[in-house]
């Protein structure tokens, strides 16, 4: 076990962050971990920025990772991935989603969005270790566009397994529970497929 | 059991287990959640008060019923409930009562960040400040054990960070308390504030200081961790864990109760550490205390007083000033990432508020606001806001300029939920004072902005069970306005016709729009998506006027004027029709069925 984990998950309100944060959580209490989750959602409506802060170690005390303390990065959205990339710790592993969710002041305002290579070329400069991947197309391939979430969270596992970040003690399985006992019995199913589709895409990557 | 709660939800449990039966509030964040929390638990009354005022009166009437009780409400709530507040320092009460206040350094969503610690000490009751979840829960128990104990209020301190922060908590189980007496208490001389009692009870107030003094030495939640000799670090709540987090090594006098303080504990601290600092998130509250004791004490002059404090932030100022070795900056990449979109919060797609801001901005009055999702009136292209100040103000602000002799016709807008709040007796001072207010009244049949809750408009309570209905108009008609139209919300032509017909009349005038929030699940049920025919379209650009985030400028451009089509998001869209109703070329319409 690592002495700390912080992760960052940053993304735009409904794409279900906060459900993956609270997976993220309840995983690392599961392994034995002293944990602590905090939200940072302010006034934002549908649409607006959703920051969530997980930490996970032997002794956990602030509920928010300082600047350049972040050793996981899970983006949920391009824009909001470059907007935090600063918060990194150099060599973190990164999850990014390659899924534009573009703000009013871009679609009829006319501020511009950033392209794919701005976002290549400034993660490169901070880690080695991300993984784009693009979950919003593999979670409407399976048949509903909300599993995307599970499928970001099943990269997360096996991104984290494969740099050694954790080992045994969590098992894919944990996972798959703590994200199917958060929702609806009938979307069991498919969330699981969306998490295995996740982990798929790391290992081939 | 151990379960991950939010300070909120762990907040709620403790008073559930600390037996409290009746609590009453008004939603604010970060606040919202404890209430939603308590009213989920088994055997208790849970309500949501038409404002923070009448919650903390609620809760009074509660405890001295001779049951335990809670009000809660976001830091600028206790302003609204201040008068009741006070006056329950003065009586006491049966059982434990407890007011929530849930402040927010940072206003990551409110008007200012006032730290209402100086409530405690203004109204003479004491003040705990729990620093995590688990504590969260402890700390709320023992609050309830200390009002009874000293027959006093507690207020109940809590931050952004800790409501909305969740670690792991031990459970317990409920105590019952058998209510401490049958009759409701015939005690005048306690409970009847006129001033000859009064002045009797201010003494006791007073006495009681003192004890509380005595009592925060060996209160458990004060407590000294020696570690270090060289740095002793005096701190309460959540900057508790940055100091643990930014100095380990250093010894701390954490505090759980931050009025009154422990003056000879302090001293005993203070004598055992070679230099002493203050760590606490807004106002110099303690620092102020400590140095009061003749305590040589650093504090605001290493950490910054306002915003919400984290660790890099305390770990910054530390190295700043000397408190850190060089060695213990931690790097940050400086990766330049080029200009981003902001993503501010705008009105939702379908939003009922979106038409009258559109009329608004047209008709260029002046509108004076108020708190809740209409306040994102303010943004562009809307940009039909004036003034915000507080729940209730707008009415009265418009008033006053109207009463000023400004000649521009005012106009007020305020929702539902804040019309009940203190909307009412605003609009009351507006009839019996004759001014030409307009006053519009948004009624989207929900407390929408924290989070759709019930309130007096909506047919249910806080706890699920059927409520009356009550409606707007008949209210306003009571008031004594004469010019009342109540107008769906949707429709664009029919608002601006009769805000230009109020605005020929010299008189109060009353525009409620109507129509539910367009996330409820009612209004969701009739969601569709509209189109844009490219054809008819000429970029004229009206459309993208009302500020949509469904309304999207397309790459296809008008030949002959060369400008962006509009194209909508059928992802987004929810069929409001607002958009359709302006088109000055009937371009938009309802999207074609999409072939099986």
């Amino acid at each position: 076990m690592r002495e700390v984990i912080n992760f960052l998950l940053v993304g735009v309100g409904g794409q279900g962050t906060i459900l993956a944060s609270n997976v993220l959580v309840n995983v690392g209490l599961a392994a034995g971990y002293q944990v602590k989750q905090a939200e940072v959602h302010g006034m934002s409506q549908r649409g607006g920025s959703v920051i969530s802060h997980v930490r996970w170690g032997r002794a956990i005390y602030a509920p928010l990772i300082a600047a350049g303390e972040v050793d996981v990065y899970l983006a949920f959205e391009k824009a909001e991935a470059l907007r935090h990339l600063n918060q990194l710790r150099r060599g973190a592993l990164a999850i990014i989603n390659l899924r534009a969710i573009k703000p009013v002041t871009v679609t009829s305002g006319g501020e511009p969005y950033p392209d794919d290579d701005r976002l290549y070329a400034a993660v490169a400069q901070v880690t080695d270790k991300a993984v784009y991947i693009d979950a919003g197309t593999i979670a409407l391939g399976l048949g509903n566009v909300r599993v995307e979430n599970a499928v970001l969270l099943g990269a997360l596992s096996a991104l984290m397994e494969r740099e050694g970040w954790i080992g045994l003690e969590i098992l894919p399985d944990e996972w798959i529970v703590q994200i199917t006992q958060r929702v609806p019995a009938r979307y069991a199913a498919l969330n699981r497929q969306a998490f295995e589709a996740g982990r798929w895409e790391v290992g081939r990557a | 059991m151990i379960r991950i709660l939010s300070g909120n939800e762990a907040a709620a449990r403790g008073a559930w287990e600390a037996g409290a039966v009746v609590a009453s509030a008004y939603p604010g964040t970060p606040s919202t959640e404890i209430l939603e929390e308590f009213a989920r638990l088994p055997g208790v009354y849970a309500e949501w008060a038409t404002n923070e005022k009448v919650a903390v009166d609620v809760a009074i009437g509660a405890a001295y019923a001779g049951r335990r009780a809670f009000a809660s409400m976001k830091h600028v709530g206790l302003n609204v409930a201040a008068d009741a507040f006070m006056y329950a320092s003065m009586t006491g009460s049966e059982a434990g009562l407890v007011i929530i206040t849930a402040d927010d350094p940072g206003m990551h969503s409110s008007q200012n960040e006032q730290d209402n610690r100086t409530f405690a000490k203004f109204a003479r009751v004491p003040c705990l400040e729990p620093a995590d979840s688990q504590e969260a829960k402890d700390l709320m128990i023992a609050a309830f054990d200390l009002s009874e104990q000293f027959d006093t209020p507690v207020l109940y301190r809590m931050t952004t960070r800790i409501c909305h922060s969740s670690s792991p908590v031990k459970l317990g189980h409920r105590t019952e308390r058998p209510v401490s007496q049958e009759r409701f208490p015939r005690n005048p001389a306690k409970y009847v504030m006129v001033p000859a009692h009064a002045r009797v009870r201010h003494p006791l107030i007073e006495e009681r200081v003192r004890k509380l003094a005595e009592f925060a030495e060996a209160f458990p939640g004060n407590r000294i961790e020696l570690r270090e000799a060289r740095l002793g670090i005096i701190t309460a709540g959540v900057a508790y864990q940055y100091a643990r987090e930014v100095f380990p090594q250093a010894s701390v006098l954490k505090l759980g109760m931050t009025w009154p303080l422990p003056a000879q504990l302090i001293r005993r601290f203070a004598a055992s550490v070679e230099r002493l600092i203050v760590l606490e998130e807004l106002d110099p509250f303690i620092e102020e205390a400590v140095r009061l004791l003749g305590i040589a004490a650093e504090g605001k002059s290493i950490f910054p007083r306002i915003g919400e404090l984290d660790p890099r932030i305390v770990r910054e100022a530390a190295l700043a000033a000397g408190l850190l070795p060089p060695s213990a900056r931690v790097p940050v990449p400086q990766v330049d990432v080029g200009p981003l979109p902001v993503r501010p919060p705008v009105l939702c797609p379908g939003c009922p508020h979106r038409s009258t801001f559109y009329v608004l901005n047209k008709l260029k009055v002046p509108v004076m606001g108020d708190i809740g999702c209409y306040s994102l009136g303010l943004t562009p292209p809307l940009s039909a806001m004036h003034t915000i100040g507080c729940m209730g103000a707008g009415i009265s602000v418009a008033h006053g300029a109207a009463k000023a002799g400004n000649r521009e016709r005012q106009v007020a807008v305020i929702g539902d939920s804040t019309f009940f709040h203190t909307g009412l007796p605003a609009l009351l001072n507006v009839v019996y004072n004759q001014s030409p207010v307009i006053t519009i009244i948004m009624d989207n049949r929900v407390t929408a902005m924290t989070g759709h809750q019930d309130n007096p408009g909506t047919g249910r309570t806080a706890q699920g069970k059927a409520a009356p209905v009550i409606e707007i108009e008949p209210i306003v008609r009571a008031l004594g306005v004469q010019h009342v139209k109540t107008i769906a919300a949707y429709d664009v032509e029919a608002i601006e016709r009769t805000l230009k017909e109020f605005m020929r009349l010299d008189q109060p005038a009353v525009l409620i729009t109507r129509e539910p929030c367009a996330l409820l699940p009612e209004a969701r049920a009739h969601w569709h998506t509209l189109a844009v025919a490219e054809e008819k379209c000429n970029g004229c650009g009206l459309c993208f006027r009302l500020g949509c985030p469904a309304i999207l400028k397309s790459d296809a451009l008008d030949e002959r004027y060369r400008r962006p089509k509009a194209l909508i998001d059928s992802t987004l869209c929810t069929g409001c029709g607002v958009c359709a109703e302006i088109c000055p070329r009937e371009a938009i319409g309802d999207a074609p069925a999409r072939p099986a």
